[in-house]
């Protein structure tokens, strides 16, 4: 028996042939290795005055990872499959993955100064940084249940130390912890769910569990799998009644690091959430729909209400990223239904965009404002439009933005959440839509108070002398600023990619 | 609805000529404060002239066409197009934005509110006009959306920063509520499209297709959009932003919520919600016509109990904006003719109410209107032009008021399309006895500010030595503090005298305008609601 045993992995072994591997589709993640490598190597014999050159060499990592992304998409032809189909190069990941190494770049430009001046590890930093994000563009690829979960711990685990680094700081540490253990305790339900997934269906790849899975005809395991499963991702995701670690993170963790976490980190639950549910949960909508449709409402309607509380600027955003992540969730809910499903993708990986560019925007303002008043008091935005008229009116385009008033790209972000929600036009739908409009009017409520303090307040402690605003960070307002009006104007831009018919096709494959 | 392409560039240009003053004036030091202004003026000016040129092209023969029509691609996979058009009845509306803006930017030369920094205000005037006449000449729903929403930040920073004592809580309360009906009338908006099969955004395909709805939809339908647009006109239980709005918010920022602001909501009604949605009209008409009886009677009464007047000014938009809806609410050719003449005339009189409290707050640093007296006494010229406004308002025969009310009145006599006539002719009685209180309330007014002798608080109390002697003193010097109307205001004012003047005495000019498209769109109407 053990002979025979064993001659039959012999014979396995013998069949085995080497993958095909597409290193054009794959260089995005190459050169992110490539770099972290450099990187870590080369901090390693760098003095310490010389440690501001980790984050342009970051910086240009990230750039470079961008090149093959734009080379595959001129291509652009069919997609790329890798692994038995487990590994998806198309049109979906790649916007995603041009996402998230611009919000990284952007990022990188936030942390510098912060860094430096507050006397933190840099070159650790930026290596974890970079795990993090190849995590994320992994994440974007993954059609496998093992795969995601491999990407969305290789994001969080750096995540967990960068909480943390304010390292003498007890509130940084409380950030940590409380983010490391929720977090594992979210990942084990969400492995812990997984596992029933495959005990059921007998394939980790996504397309097969979907063919598995029956429509009226759920296993009770089945129903439990898809519970824990969306319940794992909404801890990423810090979906309402999972976000408890969120406001306490986000405001004890450095200011660049919580911009990292509530627009990158989320992003990549939200791909993790998307991809599985579009692929392998589709057929358990029954189970899926309701639970998605609470989650939004009740994320969109607490992170509004709490946010109306806060008097601190960065446990304010905090909240509205809840917020924010419940308007993202919305389209989700009609995943299945009618004829919004080909929109759906398109107003998630919109609002992703734009999303990410306002709100690294407003964490840009609240790090070049706290620069010089050393606080996180919203109040400590007084008078800023006397003192630095340009900052103000940064300010102004952000929070305008993240309140959805037109013409700015918030708006845009908004209205197809609305219009893909509406497109599945029944009761359910309807009520979603009102919730979120009543929703929209509970936030604008908090980010025009940031606003009022910005041009009506004056100076708390009347000092009025300018802000001196790094190049870094000037650069970082200048992208976001012109992302988050552009996209408002001419929302075509990026509306076209998104003729994510082809996408979903080459999803579904 | 027929199109006409002439001069298409026409309409773009003026909408958004004021950006590129906008932009000059971004590079313009803070502290340049004469040269921000010329700026400004010229281009609110270039703008005007724009606008002129605009009547003088438009061709009155065919005004219940779509003229200077654009229709470019904008949004292509939301299926919203750059559409832009203008006809008899945006016309009025739209020539009154720019006239508006630009007197007030004129009036704004010696008349800057106490915050200073002219160069943000004027810059957020300017863009508020862009707001205003966009949304005016929008013809898809998307693009009015924008424009509609663009007017609101630029009222929201002109009220909280420029205005009076309590200008945050009135500029939140501003902001939010109309936050919440544009919330609302955004669902509305992409369910209406979604009904309509999802093909366009644009009015005229929204016009022919939204009346196959069926009934039920276009109730709801109908609903969201009365939100949005009631929120904004003010009606009745959602009025209660505008007396603090107004109250708090600067003199410039008050003429023009008063003469634009308002008329996006009403206009809304007009443009959008009725011709598109004609059975969810008819449900929902006496509903309008009651809540704006409500409002005239209720608007009517608040000014009576007001003792600050520019409050009392406010109410009485309340009241006036009552007798518009009222006329829409009659869905005849006649009151909805009625309502638009009504919306221009409101502009022009309570702009021009608006100025004037503005300017008696600049010289006697206070509105209660107890502490007012005799100012017909201390400036005559001043005193009189707040007569004559206040005599407009009233609605006096021959002049631009009694155009806007009268026709209204008359029309809720015979509703259109079956609606309840009894409820109707019983609103009429109501609302003509608004009129009434209308009069008490602004001669009441009058009578307190203007006549009787200057109070002592004004006429002599500056720091003089006392004595029988320079009692002739005195009066040079109050007339030194006190002046009558400056160049500048006369400047900024007189337009605005001759047009209720001339509308009052020959309305036919504005209603020659209106009357071809309000006919067809009532025509239109009664395609749809009486088969």
């Amino acid at each position: 028996m053990i002979f025979a045993g064993s001659q039959s992995v012999i014979a396995q072994i013998n069949q085995w042939v080497a993958p095909t591997i597409d290193w054009h589709a794959l260089a995005p993640e190459l050169v992110l290795i490539v770099g972290i490598n450099l990187v870590l190597f080369i901090d390693l014999s760098l003095g310490a005055a010389k440690k501001w050159a980790m984050a342009t060499l970051t910086g240009l990592v990230f750039l470079a990872a961008f090149i093959p992304v734009v080379t595959l998409a001129v291509i652009g032809d069919a997609s790329r499959e890798m692994f038995d189909g487990r590994y998806v190069v198309d049109g979906y990941s790649l916007i995603l993955k041009a996402i998230f190494l611009l919000a990284a770049y952007v990022l990188v430009l936030m942390s510098q100064n912060e860094l430096e001046e507050g006397g933190y590890y840099q070159g650790e930093f930026y290596v974890l940084m970079m795990c993090s994000v190849l995590g994320m563009v992994m994440m974007t690829s993954a059609r496998d249940l093992i795969a995601i979960f491999v990407a969305l711990e290789l994001l969080s685990i750096p995540a967990y130390m960068m909480a943390a680094w304010r390292k003498r700081d007890s509130r940084s540490n409380e950030a940590g912890v409380k983010y490391y253990l929720l977090g594992v305790f979210a990942s084990a339900v969400l492995l812990y769910g997984m596992s029933f997934l495959y005990g059921t269906t007998g394939s980790t790849k996504l397309t097969d569990i979907g063919a598995s899975l029956v429509d009226g005809d759920l296993l009770g395991l089945q129903v439990l799998a898809v519970v824990f499963v969306l319940g794992g991702l909404a801890f990423k995701i810090s979906a309402v009644p999972f976000h408890s670690w969120a406001p306490d993170t986000y405001e004890g963790a450095p200011t660049p690091v919580t911009a990292f976490l509530s627009v990158a980190s989320k992003a990549a639950g939200f791909v993790a959430l998307m991809s599985i549910v579009m692929l392998a949960l589709a057929p358990a909508n029954s189970v899926v729909r309701p639970m998605l449709w609470v989650l939004a409402a009740l994320t969109m309607t607490v992170g509004n209400v709490m946010a109306l509380r806060q008097t601190n600027i960065v446990r304010m955003l905090a909240y509205s990223s809840v917020s924010q992540g419940g308007f993202i969730l919305m389209p989700l809910v009609v995943i299945g239904t009618g004829n919004a499903g080909d929109s759906v993708l398109r107003a998630v990986i919109v609002y992703l965009l734009i999303y990410a560019f306002m709100n690294l925007g407003a964490f840009s303002i609240v790090i070049a404002v706290a620069r010089r008043t050393r606080s996180g008091e919203i109040t400590s935005f007084g008078g800023l439009f006397g003192y630095a008229p340009g900052l103000a009116v940064l300010m102004t385009i952000f929070m305008a933005s993240l309140a959805g008033i037109p013409p700015l790209g918030g708006w845009i972000a908004k209205f197809n959440v609305f219009k893909t929600v509406l497109d599945a036009g029944d009761t359910a739908a309807y009520v979603l839509a009102l919730i979120g409009a009543v929703n929209t009017v509970i936030a604008a409520a908090y980010y025009m108070r940031v606003l009022r303090q910005v041009w009506m307040a004056p100076a708390p402690d009347g000092d009025v002398s300018p802000i001196k605003v790094p190049s870094s960070i000037q650069a970082a307002l200048a992208i976001t600023a012109v992302g988050t009006v552009l996209l408002g104007v001419l929302p075509g831009l990026v509306l076209r990619f998104g003729d994510i018919t082809d996408l979903t096709g080459a999803l579904a494959r | 609805m027929e199109i006409m392409t002439n001069d298409n560039w026409l309409l773009t240009v003026g909408t958004f000529l004021p950006l590129v003053g906008v932009l000059v004036m971004l590079f313009i030091p803070k502290a340049e404060e004469q040269l921000l202004k010329t700026v400004a003026v010229i281009t609110a000016g270039a703008t005007l002239a724009v606008g002129i040129l605009t009547l003088f092209r438009f061709d009155y023969g065919q005004a219940e066409k779509l003229q200077f029509f654009v229709d470019v691609t904008w949004i292509e996979v939301i299926r919203s197009n750059y559409t832009i058009g203008l006809d008899g009845i945006s016309l009025p509306l739209y020539f009154l934005s720019m006239v508006v803006t630009f007197l007030v930017i004129i009036y704004t030369w010696d008349n800057m509110p106490d915050a200073g920094n002219p160069k943000s205000f004027l810059i957020l005037m300017l863009v508020l006009q862009v707001g205003m006449a966009g949304t005016f000449v929008a013809q898809d729903l998307i693009l009015f959306f924008v424009f509609f929403e663009v007017v609101l930040l630029p009222m929201y920073f002109m009220i909280g920063v420029w205005g009076g004592e309590h200008r945050q809580y009135a500029s939140l309360k501003f902001f939010l509520y109309t936050m919440f009906g544009s919330a609302f009338m955004l669902v509305a908006f992409l369910a209406l499209f979604f009904q309509t099969g999802a093909e366009s955004f644009s009015f005229m395909h929204l016009v022919s297709a939204g009346g196959l709805i069926s009934n039920e939809v276009q109730v709801w339908i109908f609903a969201g959009m009365f939100l949005g647009f009631a929120v904004k006109v003010p009606m009745f239980p959602f009025h209660t932003w505008l007396p603090d709005a107004h109250t708090q918010a600067p003199t410039q920022g008050s003429v023009i919520l008063a003469a634009i602001l308002l008329k996006l909501g009403t206009y809304g009604f007009v443009r959008i919600a009725i011709p598109m949605l004609p059975e969810g009209a008819r449900a929902w008409a006496p509903v309008i016509a009651i809540l704006a009886v409500i409002g005239i009677i209720y608007g009517a009464l608040g000014c009576l109990a007001q003792t600050d007047m520019k409050r009392l000014i406010a109410f009485s938009s309340v009241a006036h904006m009552g007798f518009v809806m009222l006329g829409i609410s009659t869905l005849t050719t006649l009151g909805i003719n009625a309502a638009l003449f009504g919306m221009v005339a409101h502009g022009l009189i309570t702009g021009m109410l608006f100025f004037v409290a503005g300017s008696v707050k600049h010289r006697y640093h206070t509105l209660e209107i107890s502490r007012l007296s005799g100012m017909l006494k201390q400036m005559p010229r001043m005193g009189w032009i707040l007569g004559f406004a206040a005599m407009a308002s009233l609605g006096l025969p021959g002049l631009a008021g009694f155009w806007g009310e009268f026709p209204a009145i008359l029309a809720a006599y015979s509703p259109g399309f079956g609606l309840n006539v009894t409820l109707f002719r019983t609103l009429m009685v109501i609302a003509a006895v608004g009129t009434v209180l209308a009069a008490a309330y602004l001669l009441w007014l009058y009578q307190r500010t203007a006549f009787g002798e200057p109070s002592p608080e004004f006429s002599g109390q500056t720091p003089h030595p006392v004595g029988a002697g320079v009692n002739a003193d005195h009066h040079a010097d109050h007339h030194d503090e006190i002046r009558d109307v400056t160049p500048i205001e006369w400047i900024a004012w007189t337009p605005f005298l001759v047009a209720i003047v001339v509308f009052g005495v020959y309305p036919q000019l504005m209603f020659g305008v209106m009357d071809p498209a309000v006919s067809e769109l009532v025509a239109r109407l009664g395609e749809s609601l009486n088969p």
